[in-house]
């Protein structure tokens, strides 16, 4: 690809002495720089994770896992409602985005290459891409605006939206690494397509998948943009209240939980949001415990399930 | 061989009843599987649908006027006139500022990885830039406000204010001072740029891992240096990959929504300076959506985001269409 006057200096580069260390010095230096790039790209990521666990530890105590936010400007108090709420939000989220998921992953990975195959595996790449934020407008108009009212219900359609992807992928490369004689072993024995499936494939693959939900739960407790009107945020969410109120006034079960799940909640990235926009120390100093919180959940569930991940995969190839 | 076809012994019926046996429920199965491949589908379509139903009122209001250059920084629900052109500018500023440190920042890390690292750093490293890519965003936007805009954007950008924003014609994009807070399009980009070196990386790092080793070994032979080999060998082959990478990584810093909210300042100003305050198009929706009681206002907001999505759309699509192309030279397994 180089031009043929690049290629004749560079013949007579060789030929020389005198080219012949400028050229190893150049391959020396740009090394050298391609390592310093990438220290440079780690800085941030320790000096991340080094301040948020500096603040976050100074402000962490028992009252705020346990307490609801106390009024503003009074110090004390908890996040115990973002708590419940990320909790609920994201078990939602598993509950809509998890079937589905694997389901659009066994026929991704068995029909990769038939027009509704390539359809939906190019599908999740785009959908991996649209911003969380438009995701966002799309449960508004989906959930909020029919049902009239910000809730749990449409924050978990949300994040559900923002796992899906996530998911499929990981399962759709699990299913591929299952050895296909495996697979013909079960037919040949008699199992039907689906049976095949549900019995040998995808207990096969299972940790895989496993790893690839966990991954998808870990992105969708840390998004903040989908939920902000969608579950729109709730300082005196508390499910405890709730059940308890419900149960003085013998409402039934269903009713219960439709007031857990009809009304807006908040999360963790949400709650940290709104803290570090306001003046007050008390709240940025719960937004940096929030932050240590959410963090320490992220990066322990990503390197807990990537390790797994590398064992089961060098597991199911033989090596 | 005899065709009596209605001979319950006959090869074909004996076929027939053996498939039947045999895939029993295959059927309900695979449009089980099928409806759930579909559901993909329709979740794209109809993000593209709804956005473009719900801005339909806006749309027929301001046109194209809305999303083309004008000197006229007009948004303001209170008269009803809605001109989208500084969020765009922001995001696109915000956006280049990144994409311009990041490239080579990711460029280096890529063959670090995948040329020269050993085997024992290289797993790890990797891991390391990956879990830049895990960080929510709002602990990015969080550290952005009370750490990296003090001690990093002010000094950067009074420097290239005094420097840069001295020089005629440059002065337009570096026209100080900047905000004592920090709170600036430079201070959105340098964090994008931080948020968007794991994308670039890791798929470019992808992209060299998957170039056949003979390449390698054919430069090597030729007695070419290590980096002879990646800059004049490797560099090239696998361009259009990296190509690919790079408007991944662009497309990302588009949508990025909350790091950038929190430190860009969310200010429509006349200016076009990066050292001051601005406005993205997901910030503005992430602020004023909610509040929106307005329907043109939150039509013009969904007018915003139908934008955003069809841009990154189409990045996200020419994007993979060129890693694509490099995995299929080389046949194995490569996605963006």
């Amino acid at each position: 690809m180089t031009s043929s006057s690049q290629s004749l200096s560079n013949v007579r580069l060789f030929q020389s002495k005198a080219g012949f260390q400028r050229r190893k010095i150049t391959n020396s230096v740009m090394l050298a720089v391609t390592g310093l790039l990438t220290i440079l790209a780690i800085i941030p990521l320790v000096w991340i994770i080094v301040y948020v666990i500096y603040k976050g530890i100074q402000y962490i105590n028992l009252a705020f896992f346990t307490q609801l936010p106390r009024p503003l400007g009074i110090p004390g108090g908890g996040v115990l409602n973002a708590i419940e709420g990320t909790i609920v939000l994201t078990s939602l989220a598993a509950l809509f985005s998890i079937p589905p998921a694997i389901l659009a992953a066994i026929y991704a990975a068995y029909r990769p290459n038939s027009p509704l195959g390539i359809a939906a595996r190019f599908s999740t790449d785009v959908l991996s891409g649209v911003p969380t934020i438009i995701i966002g407008i799309f449960c508004y108009g989906l959930v909020v605006k029919p049902q009239g009212h910000y809730s749990a219900l449409a924050g978990g359609v949300a994040l559900a939206i923002v796992m899906f992807p996530i998911i499929v992928r990981t399962t759709e490369e699990m299913i591929k690494l299952v050895p296909h004689p495996m697979r013909e072993a079960s037919l040949a024995l008699g199992a039907a397509e689906w049976k095949t499936s549900l019995s040998v494939v995808l207990p096969a693959a299972a940790n895989g998948i496993i790893t690839g939900i966990l991954l998808g739960l870990a992105r969708a407790s840390g998004e903040t943009a989908p939920l902000l009107f969608t579950a729109l945020g709730n300082e005196n969410y508390s499910i405890g209240n709730i059940v308890r109120s419900g149960v003085a006034s013998q409402q039934s079960l269903i009713e219960i939980l439709k007031r857990i799940l009809d009304t807006p909640v908040d999360s963790l990235p949400l709650t940290l949001y709104k803290y570090s926009q306001q003046p007050f120390p008390e709240r940025v100093n719960q937004a940096w415990a929030a932050a240590l919180v959410l963090m320490a959940f992220v990066l322990v569930v990503n390197i807990a399930s990537r390790l797994y991940f590398q064992r089961r995969t060098s597991q199911l190839q033989g090596k | 061989m005899l065709k009596t076809s209605d001979s319950p012994l006959s090869p074909r019926s004996i076929n027939t009843r053996i498939r039947k046996t045999l895939h029993y429920g295959d059927r309900p199965w695979f449009v089980l599987v099928g409806m759930a491949a579909v559901l993909i589908l329709l979740l794209v379509l109809g993000i593209g649908w709804l956005l473009w139903t719900d801005s339909s009122l806006a749309r027929t209001a301001f046109g194209l006027n809305f999303f083309l250059p004008t000197s006229n920084a007009s948004w303001n629900p209170v008269r009803d006139v809605y001109l989208s052109w500084p969020f765009i500018y922001g995001t696109l500023m915000t956006s280049i500022v990144a994409l311009i440190i990041a490239l080579p920042v990711s460029l280096g890390i890529a063959i670090f990885l995948a040329e020269l690292s050993p085997a024992w750093l290289r797993q790890p490293l990797g891991w390391m830039v990956e879990l830049l890519a895990a960080i929510p965003s709002v602990i990015y936007g969080l550290w952005g406000i009370f750490v990296f805009l003090p001690l990093v954007v002010v000094p950067v950008g009074s420097f290239l204010g005094l420097t840069l924003g001295q020089i005629p014609l440059l002065s337009l994009f570096f026209k100080g001072p900047i905000p004592a807070s920090g709170s600036s399009r430079l201070a959105a980009g340098l964090i994008l740029s931080i948020m968007i070196t794991p994308t670039i990386a890791a798929v470019t790092r992808d992209v060299f891992m998957a170039i056949p080793q003979s390449q390698r070994e054919a430069s090597l032979a030729l007695g070419a240096t290590r980096w002879e080999t990646i800059s004049q060998v490797l560099l090239p082959y696998g361009l259009s990959g990296i190509l690919g990478a790079v408007i991944l990584g662009f497309g990302r810093a588009l949508g990025e929504t909350m790091a950038v909210t929190m430190v860009i300042g969310n200010s429509i100003e006349g200016t076009l300076s990066l050292l001051r305050p601005g406005y993205t198009m997901s910030s503005v929706i992430a602020n004023e959506f909610a509040e929106a009681v307005n329907i043109l206002h939150s039509q013009a907001l969904i007018y915003v985001g139908l934008i955003l999505f069809v841009i990154t759309l189409l990045l996200n699509m020419g994007a993979r269409f060129l890693v694509w192309r490099v995995a299929r030279k080389t046949s194995t397994e490569v996605r963006a």
